[in-house]
């Protein structure tokens, strides 16, 4: 159920003409982005792991939004009621949408990594390719759990909007994906550790750069499973407050 | 037979918060107090004006709301404590073209729901394929929703709500906006689905749709039940008021919701 589920929305949201402009466009940006960051640091070696760093930006962009969004975006177009109805934890009537999120992401990695080697010729040589072929999905979907957890407090704060537009940027710097956490203030390191986006670009700049990648892989994992059910409980409240409030249809 | 759904005295009150600078707090008082029970298989009719209650009154019994007092159970199961019971034997389906996944095809709708749905994996295709046959969307599934007429839509949303074999469906206003052929062949099925043994809970403001296919009627308005009867018994209420004419069900309907 959760994985034809997670098809069929990210074809659905594969389809959005906004969606689709976006992703054509960003990856190119980040790309490009990307490269200049690191010639300017004179970093030139380390142009794949730029490029992969970008790509987790996008992955991380759509589920922050996307998740963040779920439930409204449902709600606006009348299908919340309609999947609420269905005799299922509401986490698990959620689940597939924000993997999803996670899943339309992947493009952004994909697309990113095309860009930088046709525009700037970055060569494509993966420390360990099979690593990064098994990390990379595990850490996509571990985001699209992590997804679950945004999506069920995001309905509970009112200004939901604003705090997505806020936390995007710092979440791309915090996690390292684009500049290694250890030049960054000492007190982020905390925050960094709790989030899976932070293992999740440690594992994959791991897998392209070399390094041990399994530990933090299994972290990222273990951050999105609990982010999961942490998630799922919230629902639950969420889901029996909106038939209290009468705020699962447009009003 | 046996009683299928059950209203105890239910109650809905709705809070709002409007204005923004300085919030007021608004209470509507949409259903006050209304019992009814519904044998199996027997098709049960809800008519009222708009605001009268209806779709609240809906909403409470297929799980959505949350009724503010009163009881309702749905094939024996109570509708707030055993919420997932109800569920897996309820099919609702409502007037509109909202509520569909418009970017997929009519078939990814109905595999996506059939999934939430539990219905096993071996059996989809067979019964996405009857139904669409029984609301004649077959050779158009494969469309994107998007490119559909009110009327597919609405067609495509009763498939949907039948997937899982529902004991118990709620229609409400299935038929608004839909063509007179259309109405017609959705009349048809309904009553299929209820000689079938399908217990039906209709809410329409076309009576003599309601005349034609309901059992019982409960007319409502401002959140109570003002009458509730078999069609004959509404109309003969209405003798005399008419001049020598037999009464319809439009003249009984009028009636009770305007008292002169
Ligand atoms: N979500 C809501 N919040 C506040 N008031 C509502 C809400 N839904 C319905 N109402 C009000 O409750 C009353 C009954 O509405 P409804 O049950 O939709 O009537 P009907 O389906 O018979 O037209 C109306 O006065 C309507 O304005
Ligand atoms: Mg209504």
């Amino acid at each position: 159920m959760i994985a034809v589920g997670a098809l069929l929305h990210a074809k659905h949201l594969s389809r959005s003409p906004l969606e689709i402009a976006i992703s054509l466009v960003v990856p190119v940006v980040q790309a490009t982005l990307a490269v200049y960051l690191l010639r300017s640091g004179g970093a030139g070696d380390r142009l794949l792991d730029a490029a992969v760093g970008a790509g987790m930006m996008g992955v991380w962009s759509s589920v922050l939004f996307g998740s963040g969004a779920a439930i409204q975006n449902q709600r606006w177009q009348g299908t919340l009621e309609m999947i609420m109805l269905a005799p299922r934890r509401p986490a698990l009537v959620l689940v597939p949408i924000t993997l999803a999120t996670a899943l339309t992401g992947t493009y952004a990695i994909l697309a990113t990594l095309l860009w930088g080697r046709l525009l700037y010729g970055i060569r494509l040589d993966f420390a360990h390719p099979v690593a990064f072929a098994v990390v990379a999905p595990a850490c996509i979907l571990s985001l699209g759990l992590f997804g679950l957890l945004l999506a069920a407090t995001f309905v509970l704060l009112r200004n939901a909007n604003a705090l997505a537009n806020t936390l995007e940027y710092p979440v791309w710097l915090v996690s390292g994906m684009l500049v290694p956490i250890t030049v960054l203030p000492g007190w982020t390191g905390p925050l960094a550790a709790a989030l899976p986006t932070t293992w999740a670009a440690r594992a994959l700049r791991e897998a392209t750069g070399g390094g041990p990648v399994w530990p933090s892989a299994a972290l990222c994992v273990g951050i999105g499973l609990t982010c999961a059910v942490l998630g799922a409980f919230a629902l639950t409240y969420v889901e029996r407050r909106a038939r209290a409030s009468a705020t699962l249809a447009l009003a | 037979m046996g009683i299928a759904v059950e209203a105890e005295d239910l109650r809905r009150t709705y809070r709002s918060r409007t204005g923004w600078a300085r919030a007021r707090r608004t209470e509507v008082d949409a259903v006050r107090g209304i019992s009814f029970s519904i044998e199996r298989g027997e098709l049960f009719g809800l008519l009222g004006p708009n605001g009268a209650g209806k779709t609240t009154t809906i909403k409470m019994l297929n799980t959505l709301l949350i009724p503010t007092s009163g009881r309702a159970r749905v094939c024996g199961y109570d509708v707030v404590a055993d919420t997932r019971e109800v569920r897996r034997r309820i099919g609702y389906v409502f007037g509109g073209d909202r509520g569909l996944y418009d970017r997929l095809s009519g078939l990814d709708n109905l595999r996506y729901f059939a999934e939430l749905y539990g219905v096993p994996p071996r059996e989809q295709k067979r019964r996405i394929g009857e139904l669409l046959d029984l609301v004649r969307l077959t050779g158009r599934e494969r469309e994107r929703v998007e490119g559909y007429s009110r009327g597919m839509r609405q067609r495509l949303h009763i498939a949907r709500g039948l997937l899982h074999r529902p004991e118990v469906l709620f229609l409400d206003e299935p038929s608004i906006g839909v063509d007179p052929v259309a109405a017609r062949e959705l009349r048809g099925a309904v009553a299929d689905l209820a000689a079938a043994g399908t217990t039906v809970l209709l809410t329409t403001h076309y009576m003599a749709e309601a005349d034609e296919l309901c059992d019982r009627i409960a007319v409502i308005a401002d959140g109570a039940i003002q009458a509730l009867g078999t069609p004959a018994e509404l109309r003969a209420r209405a003798a005399g008021r008419v001049g020598t004419r037999e009464p319809t069900l439009e003249d009984a309907y009028v009636a009770i919701v305007q008292p002169s």
